[in-house]
């Protein structure tokens, strides 16, 4: 998207004082933002939105931006993200059971590490196979990964089920596994890793990334280094996948589950990303919200309306047909997403004058 | 060596049913260029309606007869309400269309006629037969039969029909072939409508061999390994890369499942198809795309 390169351009005419008002006011609203879910949120939220609304959509939002990434920025499809969330839930595990001294954020980090490293692997055979063919390697690590968690015991610590309870979060002597605790643990992780995110996409890497998914044979024959710039997007997008992963299973579940990382969590990152918007940051967030809150609007009418005799099947039918329904929508109307929906909005909003 | 025959022989028999699945893709794949992930959907859709009916007391000819029309009208308001929208899109946004179609297939035909596991008899009686030293299902031999009929049949249809030849043309070239006046629109429909009659062969036969339930959808994902062996475009492909993916995957549950220590058949076809890939990027029998900048 031509939107990149000219923020990025916008970047970089900022940096003369002149210039630094308009920076400073785009900055605002995430100033904004972020200083309503620090303070604001911890402030008037109860244990309830902590632990079914404002976590999953936090993490579910991670997931989308690593897909996002891969999918949205460097055109590599991918159903492995269940996978990539799958290794860095695992990795983080025993990270912290086999090396207690590390601290926690180390741990999260080195998951993720471990999880981009697993899908550089997985990602190898981007660079002879391409589109749907490609689908399909992803979906081969879905399965295969999903499968080697579940077999092998030593990831799990030869637990007897195959859920096992995470182990307690503490970081510098704090306890936090009460949920306003967790919630910022996610924040803290989600704001650090969307940030650096965001350089990202507007750096050489992300505009690398921008030219293979645009046209990766137009951009071999230019000079652009493909197979680093298409790796380096899957070792990206698996490092915020992994990181995503071990925030469920540690500060959403308490439990280390394979089966919560089987190919629907892969298709509701890509739902994510489609709603939200690919190749957009705020649109990742933007899609998650809707993903996370959906279901819960939809059974809290369906149970207003059929006075709470719902059965949890056909709520979850309906659910189904209302995201695949919508899926298709977006494509048709707004192949961009909710995010270009909202921006077009506020610029509709903002100058009135000139419509 | 009788052990490892009748192994060999099942797997293929069962490779068969996948390349079943396979076909409804290639099918609109190759007129449309869009790789359809809700040909599983259908297949359920078409099995939980025929059961439906039958359980309404619908005699079985008639009963294949209505979901016939069911699975044609859908495959028709698919093309009409989905995809003409989407013409010219890239083929990973259709793919991702025909995924929000598919959950709303599945949660329709699920609300329309319930999520419980249904029987399906068609009248196969399922003893196994002798032959020479080995012993082989007569109900797979009876649904290996009927798709090695489909495939014989859709193969004529596809070179010696006129509509066939129009088919080929638009995917070879669609431009060329709407230039030359090929109702472009007229045979979308036509091939949508064959793919849920394909839909519904393959319905009934998986839905007979492991009953008529939301499992049936998987076999999307059994007959994607057939499809990037045997390449996306070419029936004789979805038959080679079926009876491969067959084949090995019952070989592998025997011999190479207790080596690791469990069943492999979630992932082995695909670990499968990935190694054929990387040898042969689009498929065996694909046409490798030439990318011009």
């Amino acid at each position: 998207m031509s939107s990149i390169g000219s923020d990025a351009a916008s970047d970089f005419i900022a940096a003369t004082p002149d210039a630094l008002w308009p920076r400073v006011r785009r900055a605002l609203p995430i100033a904004a933002l972020l200083a309503a879910a620090f303070v604001g949120a911890p402030a008037v939220g109860d244990d309830y939105w902590f632990n079914a609304i404002l976590i999953p959509f936090l993490i579910m939002a991670l997931a989308g931006l690593g897909l996002n990434l891969l999918m949205g920025y460097a055109g590599q499809a991918s159903l492995g993200t269940g996978a990539f969330m799958a290794t860095g839930a695992y990795a983080t595990y025993n990270l912290m059971l086999r090396l207690p001294e590390l601290p926690l954020p180390a741990s999260l980090a080195l998951g993720g590490v471990i999880a981009g490293a697993v899908a550089v692997v997985v990602g190898l055979p981007s660079l002879r196979i391409k589109g749907f063919y490609l689908i399909a390697t992803t979906l081969a690590a879905q399965f295969l990964l999903e499968w080697t968690f579940n077999q092998y015991g030593w990831f799990s610590n030869y637990s007897t089920s195959s859920s096992i309870s995470a182990p307690r979060l503490v970081f510098l002597g704090y306890d936090l596994s009460s949920p306003v605790a967790r919630y910022l643990l996610t924040l803290t992780t989600a704001t650090v890793v969307t940030l650096v995110a965001a350089r990202l996409v507007r750096s050489q890497t992300g505009r690398i990334w921008t030219a293979i998914r645009d046209m990766d044979t137009a951009a071999a024959v230019i000079g652009v280094p493909v197979a680093r710039g298409k790796l380096t997007a899957f070792f990206a997008g698996g490092f915020i996948c992994g990181v995503a992963g071990a925030l469920w299973a540690f500060a959403y579940l308490g439990t280390v589950d394979a089966r919560s990382f089987d190919l629907d969590r892969s298709f509701q990152a890509m739902f994510i990303i489609i709603i939200g918007g690919m190749g957009s940051i705020a649109g990742s967030f933007i899609g998650a919200a809707f993903v996370v809150l959906l279901p819960i609007l939809l059974s809290r009418v369906a149970g207003a309306a059929f006075g709470g005799a719902v059965d949890a099947g056909q709520l979850e039918n309906l659910q189904n047909v209302v995201f695949g329904a919508l899926i298709i929508v977006f494509l048709i109307k707004e192949p961009q997403g909710l995010a270009a929906l909202l921006a077009r909005l506020g610029r509709r909003l903002s100058s009135p004058s000139r419509r | 060596m009788d052990f490892f025959l009748e192994t060999l022989v099942g797997g293929l028999l069962a490779g068969v049913m996948y390349a079943l699945v396979a076909i409804g893709f290639v099918l609109i794949y190759k007129a449309s260029g869009v790789f359809n992930f809700a040909q599983g959907s259908m297949v359920l859709c078409a099995a939980l309606t025929f059961v439906t009916l039958r359980d309404k007391g619908l005699d079985f000819w008639s009963a294949g007869l209505v979901t016939l029309v069911v699975m044609v009208a859908l495959g028709v308001a698919i093309e009409r309400v989905v995809l003409r929208p989407l013409v010219n899109q890239p083929q990973i946004t259709l793919f991702m269309a025909t995924l929000g179609l598919s959950f709303v297939i599945e949660g329709v035909a699920q609300i329309l006629m319930g999520a419980s596991v249904h029987e399906l008899d068609l009248g196969v009686v399922d003893v196994p037969v002798e032959v020479g030293p080995i012993q082989i299902s007569q109900f797979d031999l009876v649904a290996a039969g009927v798709a090695g009929a489909l495939v014989i049949g859709l193969s004529i249809f596809f070179s010696a029909t006129r509509i066939g030849v129009s088919l080929r043309a638009i995917a070879d070239d669609p431009q060329a072939a709407l230039s030359i006046g090929i109702r472009l629109q007229t045979l979308w429909r036509i091939v949508w409508g064959v793919a849920g009659f394909v839909a519904l062969v393959a319905g009934l036969l998986w839905g007979a061999r492991q009953g008529v339930q939301f499992s049936l959808t998987f076999v999307v994902l059994k007959a994607l390994p057939v499809l990037l062996i045997g390449g996306f475009t070419s029936i004789a492909g979805a038959i080679v890369g079926g009876l491969i993916v067959g084949a090995a995957d019952s070989l592998a549950e025997i011999y190479i499942g207790p080596l690791l220590g469990g069943s492999v058949s979630t992932w082995f076809a695909y670990v499968l198809a990935v190694v054929f890939l990387l040898i042969r990027p689009a498929g065996l029998f694909g046409e490798r795309a030439i990318e011009r900048v």
